[in-house]
């Protein structure tokens, strides 16, 4: 209905286009008439949690993608790279996670570029929160912060409509409440590296196993000062089982009536060597 | 501090005017260029955001200047203004991709990267301007 000569009076500017709304209202109408369903995004269905220890920071997550009631990725990476000294877990729709985290990410190297100093994380914090605000909700992110900078350690949870809160140990996702009460029940002012690992792992582990939307392996990274450990797979909570029996059958099994071996004359007309590139 | 200045800003930031109204001459729907229209078309956003998205820089700015103006003076704004003004003008023909790099510089865009960069890009747009009437319009002549 659009005609070539639309953007005469406007010029062209990109960033989210509100073209298709009315179009898919009216269609999602139809559908819901017709009985079926409009296809829905996918989730994390997520535990991802956070703890300051004494040196640095512990962030966790699960390994598992959902759409719907199907397990869409066994094994997807919840811990997003932010800033050398700062990673972000991510819940919520797994594809505005993923982007916001690269775009913030983006933004904080240009801007630590033209400062020439390591980020904060109060600034990434800054950056998401007023990004999320600014859209209302809309892009379902819910995040935990994490980074040692010059002040220190610092956590921070970042909910999708822009609110954020700043404290020694957060957990996010469908199986937070399972990850938050095994954070109340054992959680120390400054512990030591393994300590927090170990009340990490323990926390993902409760999410696994009691949420049906978190599953599989937990992942975990250690942040202190000057060392990033990006422990992907911590623990796999849940392998696959080894199968108990052989399905093979023996040789001998079906029996053999006739045997006629015929050989192939090749002769090798030209052999080369294709060295392969695997750096 | 004297706020006086940033409410008469805000006061009319976010125009409920029809969204998309293609004026022709004599200030009457254009019909010709943009087709029949529908008041339940023209008056209700089809989205929760359409309408702040489309203000969101311009309400931005205007923030941005009345802080300005309350912190350094009114020479601070109006000077930033008249370079946005100058660098707003090294643009190509309407109808053609301009860089925009002068007016990205000042205004900042330069070093940092949103949405905007990302989801349609006009350069990869599928529809392109009339040449002849895009220049009819922007000379005024139509």
């Amino acid at each position: 209905r659009k005609m070539a000569t639309l953007s005469v009076c406007q010029p062209q500017l990109g960033g989210f286009s509100f073209e298709n709304c009315k179009r898919n209202a009216v269609l999602e109408a139809e559908v819901t008439k017709l009985g079926c369903n409009i296809p829905s995004a996918r989730k994390t269905g997520t535990t991802i949690c956070g703890v300051v220890f004494k040196d640095g920071i512990v962030l966790g997550a699960d390994t598992r993608a959902t759409e719907g009631m199907i397990v869409a990725d066994k094994n997807c990476s919840k811990i997003h790279y932010i800033s050398p000294n700062i990673y972000c877990c991510g819940a919520g729709t797994a594809a505005d996670t993923e982007m916001t985290t690269q775009i913030i990410s983006s933004n904080l190297e240009l801007h630590s570029l033209s400062t020439s100093r390591l980020p904060r994380v109060a600034t990434a914090n800054r950056m998401l929160k007023q990004m999320l605000f600014r859209y209302q909700g809309h892009i379902g992110a819910a995040l935990v912060l994490g980074g040692v900078d010059c002040n220190g350690p610092h956590l921070y949870s970042i909910y999708p409509h822009g609110s954020t809160d700043k404290l020694p140990y957060v957990t996010m996702g469908s199986g937070s409440l399972a990850a938050m009460a095994v954070f109340e029940d054992r959680y120390k002012q400054d512990m030591e590296e393994e300590d927090a690992k170990r009340l990490v792992r323990d926390a993902i582990a409760a999410g696994i196993f009691n949420d049906l939307g978190s599953g599989s392996n937990i992942d975990l990274c250690v942040i202190t000062k000057g060392r990033v450990d990006y422990l992907r797979p911590h623990d796999m909570a849940n392998k696959k089982g080894v199968r108990t029996g052989n399905y093979k059958y023996k040789q001998g099994t079906t029996g053999v009536l006739t045997k006629s071996v015929i050989k192939l004359d090749l002769e090798v007309v030209e052999e080369t060597v294709q060295t392969m590139d695997t750096s | 501090m004297n706020t006086r200045g940033l409410r008469s800003q805000l006061k009319d930031s976010v125009p409920v005017t029809g969204m998309g109204q293609q004026v022709g001459a004599y200030g009457v729907q254009d019909t010709l260029r943009s087709g029949f229209s529908s008041v339940k078309n023209e008056l209700l956003p089809s989205h929760a955001l359409e309408l702040s998205e489309k203000n969101f820089q311009l309400n931005q700015d205007k923030m941005n200047f009345s802080n300005l103006r309350n912190i350094q003076g009114l020479h601070a704004p109006r000077k930033l203004q008249m370079e946005y003004r100058a660098a707003r003008q090294i643009q190509r023909l309407p109808f053609l991709q301009s860089s925009h790099l002068a007016l990205d510089t000042l205004k900042g865009n330069d070093e940092s990267i949103s949405f905007e960069d990302i989801l349609n890009d006009p350069s990869q747009s599928e529809m392109v301007g009339e040449p002849h009437i895009m220049m009819e319009y922007k000379l005024g002549l139509m």
